[in-house]
C-alpha cells in the first residue's frame, strides 16, 4: 500500500453512491490500482470462474481514511448484507488496533480469511556492516540510537509494528527507544537506506524485490513461514527469532449475516485459494501462500490485534 | 545511445492513434484556455484533471491529454495578449508590451506568427534540455535525505515568494495558509488525527484537487461575475495570415536567447514561466542596440518572451519529475496529477517508470508539433473563439468545476469545500494575495513537515542536523537569497504595472 493516501481522487467513490448492488459486491476500500483493489478484482474474477457466485461480482472502490470510510459504511449501513465482501490486509487490522477508524473495532465485522501474503523483509544497504539479522538486532540492543529503521508506513503503521514485533521477540523490551522513520512508500524508504540516511529498512518483498535483485540492498531476513521462492533469503525463524509477518490479502464480511452465510463465504474463499487461477495470480504478483479461513482466521485476527495493541500501547500510540 | 533508445521507448508508449487524438484535442482545448483571458494553464489543467479521470483514461492517456493542454495554454496565452492587449494568462504578460502595439499597427498576423514560432522554438529546445538534464539530475537524488528535502521545499516557497511575486509578506502569508490547511488530516508521523473534528472526510486531509479547482477556477468565476465580462473581445480584426519569413529570420537570435533564459528560470523551483518571459524580455532589451522600438511593436519583444515562457514551462518539469518539487503553479497541478495516477516523482521514476517519463517527453514533442500547426496556419479559429461572450463561458466553467469534482469524490462535502476555496481565492485576489503559494503549501506541506520530523528522529532532536551537508547549506543559502534579494533588486528590475492575473 502506498502511504501517500489520495483515496478520494477516484471515480470509485462515485460508483459507490449509485444504487444498491444487484449482484454480489466486493468493496475495495481504496482507489483503483492498490492492493485492496487487486484483491477484489482477482478474487471476484476467480469466484465467478469457479461458479461460486451466479453473476460477475461488481467491484466498488470506496476510498477514504485508509479504509475507514468503507469500514464505517459496512458497519453502519450494510451490517446484514450477505452479498457483500470487502478486501482487507494487514493495514486494515493494524489500523483497527491503532484505533484509527474513529472508534470502530475489529469485532464489528466478520473476518472470512486470507488467501495469500506478501512476506515482510528486513534489508540494509549493500555496504552496511550488518551481515545477519543477529548483527542488526545486537546493534540495536547495544545502542538503539545507532540504528534508524525506515519503512513505508506511518509511526504505528504496519511496517513500524513489524520492527517492534521483531525486537520484542528478540527480547528487547524498550520499544520507545527504537528509532523508526515513516516514509510515503517502500521505494522512498529504500532510497533513504541506500543513501545512508537510515541504517535498515522494513517492507514487503513485492515492493523491494527489484532492489534486492539489483544488489543495491542486502536482505537479512524474510518474515515468512518458509523461504520465498526466487530469493535466497533466510527466514527470521531460521535465525532464531520466531516472527512471521505476512502482509496478508483477504476479506471481511458484514457482522450480522447468519453463520450459514458466513460459512458459505469461507468455503468459497478456500476454493479460490486452492484454485489453479489463484496460484497463477500469486506467482505473477510475488505473493506467497498464506491461507487461513473461517474460525481459524477469526482467531488469528483476534490474537494479532491483541499483540499489536500491546506494542502500540508500549510506544504510546494508544492508551 | 541510451537517449535514443529511451526516446524510442517513449514514442512507442505515447504514439497510438488514440493518444495522438487526445494530444490534438488537448492542444486545441489548451490553446483556447490559454487564449481566454482569465483562464490560464494552471486553472485550465486543474479543471481538466477531474474530467480526465471520470473519462477513465489510463495513466499515459491522461498525461498526454493534460500536458498537451499545459503546452497548449502556454501557446494560447499570446493570442489575447496580441489582439486585445489583455494577457490570456500571466506568462503571456510580457507579450502584450510589443504584441498589442504591433496589432494596432495592423501587423497582428505577423505578431501571431512570430510568437507562434517563438513558442515552438522555446518549447522544443526546453523539451530537449529536459531530455538531456533530467536523467542526470535524477541520480543526484540519492544524496537527498530528510534535511535536504526540507531545505529544498523551503527553497521552493522562498523563490516563489521572493522572485515570483511583488510582495514577500503576502506570499509568505499565503504559503502559511497553505501549510496550515495541509495540517488537517492524519499525521503521517504518528498516525494521529489533527483538526478533523471527528469528520471522516477530513481524515485524509484536504484534497488538493478540490483546493486547486476552488482557488483557480471557482474564484475566476467570482471575478468574472464582478467584472461583468469587461474583457470580452468585441471588435477584434485579423486579416489574412501570412508567414513573414524576413521577420522570423530577424528574430531568430531573440528566440534562442529567450529559450535559454526561460529554461534556466523554469528549473529554479518556484520561479516558473512568468519569470522566464520577464527575464527573456529584459535580456532581449538589454542586448538590443536600438532600444527605442521596444514597447512600440518590436518583433523581438514578441519573440523573446514567448520563447522564454514556453521554455520555462519545459524547464519547470525538471525539478517536478526528478525531485517531486514543482517549479510553478501549473507544474504543481501536474504533480497532483502524477500523484493521483499513483506515479511518485523522484529519482526512482526514471528507472522504475521509464515508460512514463519518456512517454511524457514524447508527448511533449508531439504536442509541440501539433501546436505549431494549430497556432500558425489555423490561428483564425482561435480568434473566433475569443469572441465567446462571458455569459456562455462562465456557466461552462462553473459546470465543469462542479461535475469534475463530484465525479472524482462523489462527495457533497468536497463540493462545499471547493466553493469555500473559491471564496478564499476571490478574497485573496481582492487583497492581492497570491494563491499559488497556498496550493504549494497544501501540496508540499505534509512532505515538508514529514521530512523535518524524520530529520529530527534521525538526529535525536538536534536542529544542527538540518545544516550538516553541503547540499542543504547550499539550498538554505539559495532559499534565503531567493526570498530577500528581490527586495533590493526590485528597484532595478521594475516590473511593468500590469494587472496580476493568475501566476503560473
Amino acid at each position: 500500500m502506498t502511504r501517500f493516501t489520495l483515496p478520494s481522487l477516484t471515480l470509485g467513490a462515485f460508483v459507490a453512491l449509485t444504487a444498491p448492488a444487484l449482484a454480489t459486491e466486493c468493496i475495495a476500500p481504496a482507489g483503483p490500482g492498490g492492493g485492496w483493489d487487486f484483491t477484489c478484482r482477482q478474487v471476484s474474477r476467480i469466484l465467478h470462474e469457479l461458479n461460486l457466485v451466479p453473476n460477475p461480482v461488481q467491484v466498488t472502490n470506496m476510498a477514504g481514511a485508509g479504509g475507514g470510510v468503507a469500514y464505517t459504511h459496512v458497519v453502519s449501513e450494510r451490517a446484514d448484507d450477505a452479498d457483500l465482501i470487502v478486501a482487507a490486509s494487514s493495514a486494515t487490522t493494524t489500523r483497527l488496533a491503532a484505533n484509527a477508524f474513529a472508534g470502530m473495532t475489529a469485532d464489528q465485522v466478520r473476518w472470512v480469511g486470507t488467501i495469500g501474503g506478501d512476506p515482510g523483509v528486513i534489508v540494509v544497504a549493500a555496504n552496511s556492516p550488518y551481515q545477519t539479522l543477529a548483527d542488526l538486532v545486537a546493534a540495536v540492543q547495544a545502542d538503539p540510537a545507532s540504528v534508524a529503521f525506515a519503512g513505508g508506513s506511518a509511526v504505528g503503521g504496519y511496517d513500524h509494528v513489524k520492527v517492534l514485533m521483531l525486537m520484542s521477540r528478540a527480547g528487547f523490551t524498550d520499544a520507545r527507544a527504537i528509532r523508526y522513520v515513516g516514509l510515503d512508500n517502500g521505494a522512498d524508504a529504500i532510497t533513504q537506506t541506500i543513501g545512508g540516511f537510515t541504517q535498515a529498512m522494513t517492507g514487503d518483498i513485492s515492493e523491494i524485490g527489484g532492489f534486492i535483485r539489483s544488489g543495491d540492498v542486502r536482505a537479512l531476513a524474510v518474515l515468512a513461514p518458509e523461504r520465498v521462492a526466487g530469493y535466497d533469503i533466510p527466514t527470521a525463524t531460521e535465525q532464531g527469532i520466531d516472527l512471521v509477518a505476512m502482509n496478508w490479502r483477504g476479506l471481511y464480511v458484514p457482522h450480522d449475516i447468519s453463520d450459514e452465510q458466513f460459512n458459505t463465504w469461507a468455503d468459497a474463499l478456500r476454493q479460490v485459494a486452492d484454485s489453479a487461477q489463484w496460484q497463477q495470480v500469486m506467482t505473477d504478483n510475488g505473493l506467497a501462500p498464506y491461507t487461513l479461513v473461517g474460525a481459524d482466521f477469526q482467531a488469528w485476527v483476534d490474537a494479532n490485534i491483541a499483540e499489536t495493541q500491546g506494542i502500540l500501547r508500549a510506544i504510546g500510540i494508544i492508551q | 545511445m541510451d537517449l535514443f533508445s529511451n526516446l524510442a521507448l517513449g514514442f512507442a508508449t505515447a504514439v497510438t492513434p488514440y493518444t495522438l487524438m487526445l494530444a490534438v484535442i488537448g492542444c486545441f482545448i489548451g490553446t483556447i484556455i490559454g487564449a481566454l483571458p482569465g483562464l490560464g494553464p494552471s486553472n485550465g489543467v486543474a479543471l481538466l484533471i477531474p474530467i480526465s479521470f471520470s473519462m477513465g483514461l489510463d495513466a499515459m492517456a491522461a498525461l498526454v491529454l493534460l500536458t498537451s493542454v499545459y503546452y497548449g495554454a502556454m501557446y494560447g496565452g499570446r493570442i489575447s495578449s496580441i489582439l486585445l492587449g489583455i494577457p490570456g494568462d500571466e506568462p503571456a504578460m510580457m507579450t502584450v508590451l510589443d504584441g498589442y502595439p504591433m496589432a494596432k499597427q495592423g501587423r497582428a498576423s505577423d505578431a501571431l506568427v512570430i510568437s507562434g514560432v517563438a513558442s515552438f522554438v522555446g518549447a522544443f529546445l526546453a523539451t530537449i534540455g529536459l531530455m538531456l538534464l533530467a536523467p542526470v539530475l535524477s541520480r543526484v537524488a540519492y544524496q537527498f535525505g530528510p534535511a535536504e528535502y526540507f531545505a529544498l521545499y523551503l527553497l521552493a516557497f522562498c523563490t516563489l515568494g521572493g522572485v515570483g511575486s511583488n510582495n514577500q509578506a503576502k506570499s509568505a502569508l499565503a504559503a502559511l495558509i497553505g501549510l496550515g490547511i495541509a495540517m488537517v488530516g492524519l499525521d503521517q508521523t504518528t498516525g494521529m488525527e489533527r483538526f478533523t473534528f471527528g469528520e471522516l472526510h477530513l481524515m485524509d486531509g484536504v484534497d488538493f484537487l478540490v483546493a486547486i479547482v476552488g482557488l483557480f477556477a471557482v474564484s475566476e468565476v467570482f471575478v468574472f461575475i464582478e467584472s461583468h465580462g469587461k474583457n470580452s473581445a468585441i471588435g477584434v480584426k485579423l486579416g489574412k495570415v501570412t508567414v513573414p519569413w524576413g521577420a522570423l529570420k530577424r528574430t531568430s537570435g531573440a528566440m534562442l536567447r529567450g529559450s535559454g533564459v526561460g529554461f534556466i528560470a523554469g528549473i529554479l523551483p518556484g520561479a516558473g514561466a512568468s519569470l522566464g518571459s520577464f527575464l527573456a524580455y529584459v535580456l532581449e532589451k538589454g542586448v538590443a542596440k536600438d532600444k527605442s522600438t521596444f514597447g512600440k511593436g518590436d518583433e523581438r519583444g514578441v519573440a523573446a518572451p514567448e520563447a522564454g515562457n514556453n521554455a520555462a514551462a519545459g524547464g519547470a518539469l525538471i525539478p517536478m519529475l526528478t525531485l517531486g518539487v514543482p517549479g510553478s503553479g501549473t507544474t504543481a497541478v501536474l504533480l497532483a496529477l502524477l500523484l493521483t495516477l499513483n506515479i511518485t516523482p523522484g529519482p526512482l521514476l526514471f528507472t522504475e517508470r521509464a515508460d512514463v517519463v519518456w512517454g511524457l517527453i514524447a508527448a511533449l514533442l508531439i504536442a509541440n508539433v501539433v501546436l505549431l500547426i494549430m497556432n500558425v496556419p489555423m490561428v483564425k479559429i482561435f480568434v473566433k473563439i475569443l469572441m465567446v461572450p462571458s455569459y456562455v463561458l462562465l456557466p461552462g466553467v462553473t459546470m465543469i468545476a462542479f461535475v469534475g469534482i463530484f465525479s472524482l469524490t462523489g462527495s457533497g462535502f468536497d463540493m462545499q469545500m471547493m466553493v469555500a476555496f473559491g471564496v478564499l481565492g476571490y478574497v485573496c485576489r481582492k487583497l492581492d494575495i497570491p494563491t499559488v503559494p497556498i496550493i504549494l503549501g497544501i501540496l508540499l506541506g505534509n512532505a515538508m513537515e514529514d521530512n523535518l520530523r524524520r530529520a529530527m528522529v534521525l538526529s535525536n532532536g538536534d536542529w544542527g542536523y538540518l545544516f550538516q551537508s553541503g547540499i542543504s547549506i547550499g539550498l538554505w543559502t539559495a532559499a534565503i537569497l531567493g526570498f530577500v534579494a528581490p527586495l533590493f533588486l526590485r528597484g532595478f528590475l521594475k516590473k511593468p504595472a500590469l494587472p496580476e492575473a493568475n501566476q503560473d
